[in-house]
This record gives structure tokens, C-alpha cells and sequence, in this order.
């Protein structure tokens, strides 16, 4: 620390080095260090093989005053889980998980359809604000358990969270009695297949959750304290850090957003089956976060990945439906393409790639790493 | 940490999965039961029932009609709700041995593991008879009957109504007709079967054709997605073929969202006849559903009877089940208990 304070023209030449190794390279390898660059050559390749089984993929068009077409439809249903894996993204940062997220969206759901269905005008407007508004506080209760676990009690997050995530959906047939429960509320429907200047409502929803949430931990303090929290709670709580109230909000912060996320699925299909709803949407979420960059081991995360990482897998489910893969090769599939990125994204497989292809020019690099 | 992370969310999926229900059910855990005393040394037949749980409205509808039916038949019934555990199942089947019931009944929560217990009945010389779903079992002689829906005969009976119908469903009028399929959970038997029976008996009309297939996962969100993609990647879809009313519920909304007309530009068939579906049916958004009926009480008890009569029964037995047109579901759906 000392050290790279005093000279201070040391200290841009030990940052400048690798920059320097990278410029010699080219703008091309400039570009390909960016942490991004992955994730969005996985979308665009994805992309291409749609359009190759299928030259009109990308095709949209407006139809009865929307657009509408598989980009369309790829970014509107891509919304609950990039709802849940922007939630996500913060509780991995401060180096936690939340297994919940499918049970809490479940519940919402749950909530929300009864509330309605129990409702003397189950039709008004009103009815759906009073009965969301409901779902998503007890979400935020949910998420004050979470983070009450995690944080006061001190249990390590995937057991704290696996509580809720067995009991939650446990808690969501009890409130629905176990039965699919159909509501008929064209406010509530909106939410999930409304169209707001010719976007879908529901992306559009998501969209603003992600905006806000960049806002508000890039344009202030908090996304670094969350960071810091991530790398070393102890040392960021002698620092001064209120580790607690912290890692405490980021659970109820998921918990809201999977309400969210359990609402638009709700409302996309208008109705709640609580047994399926929101089923493995944890498991999307973590690998959407990972897709686009954020470190499992926390400390540092990044909500443009996360955006990235969340349309991928919607790209990747309408894939599986359009270029006709059997069924039974679903998850085969699911689980090749995953792989592939991963490697595309860890600097050692690339390095080890690299060194393969090229011996003589980079004899270096992280490949033995 | 991976790794860790890993293995202990594959350990909460499988936890997750076989405890989804608990909770579901107002009624009392595994082993309880309702009824009086044991057998009928006063000539009133006593039956143990032993239900996998109340997971969905079909489910609950089945326990309802053979809580009636009993009632109905004069049997005595003790009710027994497994929650989804097998253990909590063969503990109610041990129950009703050691109180000497006459007959015992139950829906298998899954194939495998019932040898033992099944053992224990023959030896106390209880017949057993099962419903809705089968056991995995070499030894046949374990249990009288097996009461329950024939998935295939579903499917043959979709793939009939389209063949019959093929010429009004051609749509778009251009010779063939392009048939989609929205499957059940892969592996899972209703799906294999409802695909194979629907195969089989739409191959006697080269006309007809399924150009894409794909799982929905038995659920409307599932069918809605799937459908979404089939209507983007696929021109001129005539016939969307659903393994459950759910997904094609889904459909309706994915064909309604593309500006189309469910049940007139796109045809839909279905199987299951749930309220829901039945409705769609009567709006005229499905054009046939294929009944998958939970009423089987009436013929349980009137095996049970047979059995303990001493009578011959067939080792197989088939629900009483029908179809239903629109007219037909406008007409009943009043009066359907689910």
C-alpha cells in the first residue's frame, strides 16, 4: 500500500503494464479483455444458430399495434428472471446465495391470484395494485427471515435460504389449498403480456428494476460497500461498514424482486400453479449471474452482465423450442451450451486455447495457471 | 465452494421434489384415518384407502368420489392421505393389515418398493387392488387388479376425433395438415403413452402430420412458451395437440397473443377434461378434450366386492372415460364435480 503511494510514476507503470501487453496485441484484444465481451459473443453466436436453422428468426413485425416477433418474445419472457437475477446478483456479491427465489416467486403468485380470486371486483385495477402490493410484503417479510438468518443468527446463506426454499413452496400450496387457482383480471394480465410503446410491459418492468438498481448502487457508495462486504465482512465492518444492515437488505432486496418475478409469471399465464411456479428459477438466476461475470466468491458483480446473462438463457429455452431438439436432448443441450460459455469466460481456458493454437507466440500467459 | 454449492443444491432438489406437497393437505399426516373399527365381522365390507395426497384438483376430486362412493356402496372406508411419501403410504397399508380390513386400496406414489409390504397383505390374506397408477412389481400375484386411465387409449382417442374431423381441420386449406405437439414431462408415462396412442392412429391419414414436439412440462406457462416459439418458427399450424389442458391453456394465450383465433384459425385438442379446460372447450378456444377421469369410485367398490365375493376379476381394468366436444362440455359443465 505504502509502497505504490510514494513513486508515484510507479504506480501508472505496474497498471499501465498489462494495458501495454494488450495494446501490442491490438484494439481487437483491448476489446476481448472486457469482462462483457463473453457473454455478448455466447448471445450473438446463439443468435446465429437460430438464424441459421431459421433465416427469419430475427424477423418483427407489428401485429394489433405491438411488435412482435422472437426477439419480442425472447425479451418478454427473459423478465422474471432477470427480475430474480439482479436480486441475485447483489446477495452473490456479498458473497452469499439465495436458494429461495423460486418458493418466495411461488408465494407471490400464490397471494396475489387468491387475493384477487377472494376479491368482491375481482376485474378492477384496484384489486390488482392492493392485491401485488400485498404479495410483494410478504415477500419482503420473506426476505427479512432470509436475511435475518444470514445476517444476526450467522447461518451460512445456502442452508439459511434452503429453509425457505423447501418450506416457501410448502407455504404457497397451503395458500392456494394445492390447486391451480385461474384469475380473469386484465390489469394483472397487462403486467406479463401488456404491451407499453409496443414493448412488452413485463421486459420493460424488469428493465427498470435493473436501471434503478445500477442508479442506486453505482451512483452511490452503496455498490462498493456491497463489494466490499463481499470480500471481507469482518475487515469492512472494522472499516466502519454496517456489514449487517447490509448483507440484511440485499436478502430482502431478492425477496422483493423474486415477488416481482413471481407476479409477471403469475400474470403470464393468469394463473398460479404452485407446485411449478418459478420451479429451478434459482438455479436460471445463479447462472445468469455467472454468465455475465459476477464471481460466486463475491466481491465484485456487475448488473449489465446479469442483463446479458438473463436474456442468454431466455435465448437459449426459445432455442430449444425452435430449432427442434428432442426433448429428451433438452437438458444435454442446455448443459453443452452452459459449459461452453463457461470455458469461453475463464481466462485459463482461454489462455490454454490460446497457447494451443499459437506455441511460439505466447509462451506466457495464464495457461499453466 | 462450487462444487460444495453444487452438490448441496442437487441434495435440495431432490428433498425439494419429494417434499413439494407438504402442507398441501388440511387433511391429517400419513397413517391417520377416518372411519370406525376394523373388520366387518358384522358382513359390512371395510376398506383401507390409501391416497398419494392432494397435490392437484384432480387429485382431490378422486378423493371426494371414493370418500362418496363408499358411502354410497355401504363400505366402510378409512382414508389415508400419503402426502407424497411412500414411507407414510406403506405405514398406512401396515395400519390396515394389522386391523384386519377386508380390502385394501391405493394409488401407488411410485412404482418401485412395494414387494414387502404387498407381502404382508397376501400373507394376511387381504386382496389389494390398485388405482390411477401402477406398481413396478414382478410378482403379479401381489395384488388382484390394477384400476386406472389407459394413456394410450387417450391418445388414440385424440389422434381419432382428428383423423374423423381432418377435413375441417385442415385451416389454412392447403392440403395437409400441420400438427403440433405440446408433451407431457419427458419420461413420464401420460406423455409416452399419449404420444404413442396419438401416433398410431393419425398415421392412417398421410394428410396428417406432426411438425414439431416439444415438452411443456405439463404446465400452462410451459405450453405457453413452447407454443410461442412453434408459432414463430412454424408457418401455417393447423392442429396444436396438448398432453394436458394446462398447456393447451397456455397455447390459447400464446395463439391469442400472435392475433389468432384459438379453436378457429389454430384447432386445439386436449386431454384431461379439468375445469378450467372444460370451460376453454365451452368458449369454443378448444375444439376436444379426451376425459382422463378421477371418478373412479364407483368401480372401485364395485371390484372391492367382486374381489371379496370371490369372483374373477380382470388384471387389468380400465376408468369408465369419455370425450367431449364443445356442445357436449357446455352441457355438463355445470354439473362437473372438478
Amino acid at each position: 500500500m505504502a509502497d505504490t503511494l510514494k513513486p508515484p510514476t510507479e504506480v501508472p507503470q505496474t497498471s499501465d503494464d498489462p494495458t501495454q501487453l494488450v495494446v501490442r496485441r491490438g484494439p481487437l484484444a483491448a476489446a476481448l479483455s472486457h469482462q462483457l465481451v463473453w457473454p455478448v459473443v455466447a448471445l450473438v453466436v446463439l443468435l446465429a444458430v437460430n438464424v441459421a436453422a431459421d433465416p427469419g428468426f430475427l424477423a418483427i413485425r407489428i401485429q394489433d399495434g405491438h411488435l412482435f416477433g422472437n426477439l419480442v418474445d425472447i425479451l418478454r419472457n427473459s423478465a422474471p428472471v432477470l427480475v430474480v437475477a439482479i436480486g441475485m446478483t447483489l446477495v452473490i456479491a456479498t458473497r452469499g446465495i439465495d436458494l429461495s427465489v423460486g418458493a418466495v416467486a411461488a408465494i407471490a403468485g400464490a397471494i396475489a391470484c387468491t387475493t384477487l380470486v377472494d376479491s368482491a371486483s375481482q376485474g378492477a385495477a384496484a384489486t390488482a395494485i392492493i392485491a401485488c402490493t400485498y404479495a410483494l410484503a410478504v415477500c419482503v417479510l420473506l426476505g427479512l427471515w432470509n436475511g435475518f438468518l444470514v445476517s444476526v443468527v450467522g447461518i451460512q446463506p445456502i442452508i439459511a435460504t434452503l429453509v425457505l426454499m423447501v418450506a416457501g413452496r410448502g407455504l404457497a400450496m397451503l395458500v392456494t389449498d394445492g390447486q391451480i387457482t385461474t384469475v380473469n383480471n386484465d390489469f394483472f394480465s397487462g403486467m406479463a403480456s401488456g404491451f407499453v410503446l409496443t414493448l412488452p410491459i413485463a421486459f420493460v418492468l424488469a428493465v427498470g428494476v435493473y436501471a434503478l438498481t445500477a442508479l442506486i448502487t453505482r451512483r452511490t457508495a452503496l455498490g462498493m460497500l456491497i463489494e466490499a462486504v463481499g470480500i471481507n465482512p469482518e475487515a469492512s465492518r472494522l472499516a466502519g461498514v454496517r456489514s449487517r444492515t447490509i448483507i440484511w437488505t440485499v436478502y430482502v432486496f431478492a425477496g422483493l424482486c423474486a415477488g416481482v418475478a413471481g407476479l409477471v409469471i403469475a400474470a403470464n399465464t393468469n394463473s398460479v400453479n404452485a407446485n411449478s411456479l418459478g420451479l429451478w428459477i434459482e438455479l436460471d438466476a445463479i447462472l445468469a449471474v455467472v454468465i455475465g461475470g459476477t464471481s460466486l466468491a463475491g466481491g465484485r458483480f456487475s448488473l449489465t452482465g446479469t442483463l446479458v446473462g438473463a436474456i442468454f438463457i431466455a435465448t437459449l429455452a426459445r432455442t430449444i423450442a425452435s430449432i427442434g431438439i428432442p426433448p429428451e436432448a433438452n437438458y444435454l443441450f442446455k448443459a453443452i451450451v452452459v459449459v461452453v460459455v463457461c470455458l469461453l469466460q475463464s481466462p485459463q481456458a482461454r489462455g490454454a486455447l490460446r497457447a494451443h493454437l499459437a506455441p511460439a507466440r505466447s509462451p506466457k500467459g495464464g495457461a499453466r495457471a | 465452494m462450487v462444487k460444495k454449492n453444487l452438490a448441496a443444491i442437487s441434495a435440495v432438489a431432490l428433498t425439494a421434489l419429494t417434499l413439494t406437497a407438504c402442507g398441501s393437505s388440511s387433511e391429517a399426516g400419513g397413517g391417520n384415518e377416518t372411519g370406525g373399527k376394523g373388520a366387518g365381522s358384522d358382513g359390512k365390507i371395510t376398506m383401507g384407502f390409501a391416497q398419494v395426497g392432494a397435490e392437484s384438483g384432480w387429485r382431490t376430486a378422486n378423493s371426494t368420489n371414493i370418500q362418496e362412493s363408499a358411502a354410497d356402496a355401504g363400505i366402510e372406508l378409512k382414508f389415508s392421505d400419503a402426502q407424497q411419501k411412500q414411507e407414510n403410504q406403506i405405514k398406512a397399508i401396515r395400519s390396515y393389515i394389522q386391523q384386519k380390513v377386508d380390502v385394501i386400496a391405493f394409488s401407488p406414489v411410485v412404482e418401485t418398493g412395494w414387494d414387502g409390504v404387498l407381502q404382508e397383505a397376501k400373507r394376511a390374506g387381504i386382496p389389494v387392488i390398485l388405482t390411477d397408477r401402477a406398481v413396478d412389481s414382478e410378482d403379479t400375484s401381489l395384488y388382484k387388479t390394477f384400476l386406472g386411465s389407459d394413456f394410450v387409449e387417450e391418445g388414440k382417442k385424440a389422434g381419432q376425433w382428428l383423423v374423423d374431423n381432418a377435413a375441417d381441420a385442415d385451416v389454412d386449406g392447403d392440403g395437409d395438415i400441420n400438427v403440433v405437439e405440446l408433451q407431457g414431462t419427458t419420461g413420464a408415462a401420460p406423455a409416452i403413452d399419449r404420444k404413442e396412442g396419438f401416433e398410431e392412429v393419425i398415421s392412417s391419414n398421410p394428410e396428417i402430420a406432426i411438425s414439431q414436439s416439444q415438452t411443456g412440462d405439463f404446465t400452462r406457462d410451459g405450453g405457453k412458451q413452447v407454443m410461442e416459439a412453434f408459432l414463430q418458427s412454424e408457418d401455417g399450424i393447423d392442429v396444436v395437440f396438448a398432453h394436458n389442458d394446462d398447456m393447451g391453456l397456455g397455447a390459447i394465450e400464446a395463439i391469442e397473443a400472435a392475433g389468432l383465433e384459438p379453436g378457429k384459425d389454430v384447432k386445439i385438442i386436449t386431454i384431461d377434461a379439468v375445469k378450467d379446460g372444460m370451460t376453454a372447450l365451452s368458449e369454443g378456444k378448444i375444439n376436444f378434450i379426451v376425459e382422463c377421469s378421477p371418478l373412479l369410485g364407483p368401480q372401485l367398490m364395485d371390484l372391492a366386492k367382486k374381489v371379496l365375493d370371490g369372483e374373477e376379476v380382470p388384471a387389468r381394468v380400465v376408468t369408465e372415460e369419455t370425450t367431449f366436444t364443445q356442445e357436449q362440455a357446455a352441457e355438463v359443465l355445470p354439473t362437473r364435480a372438478y
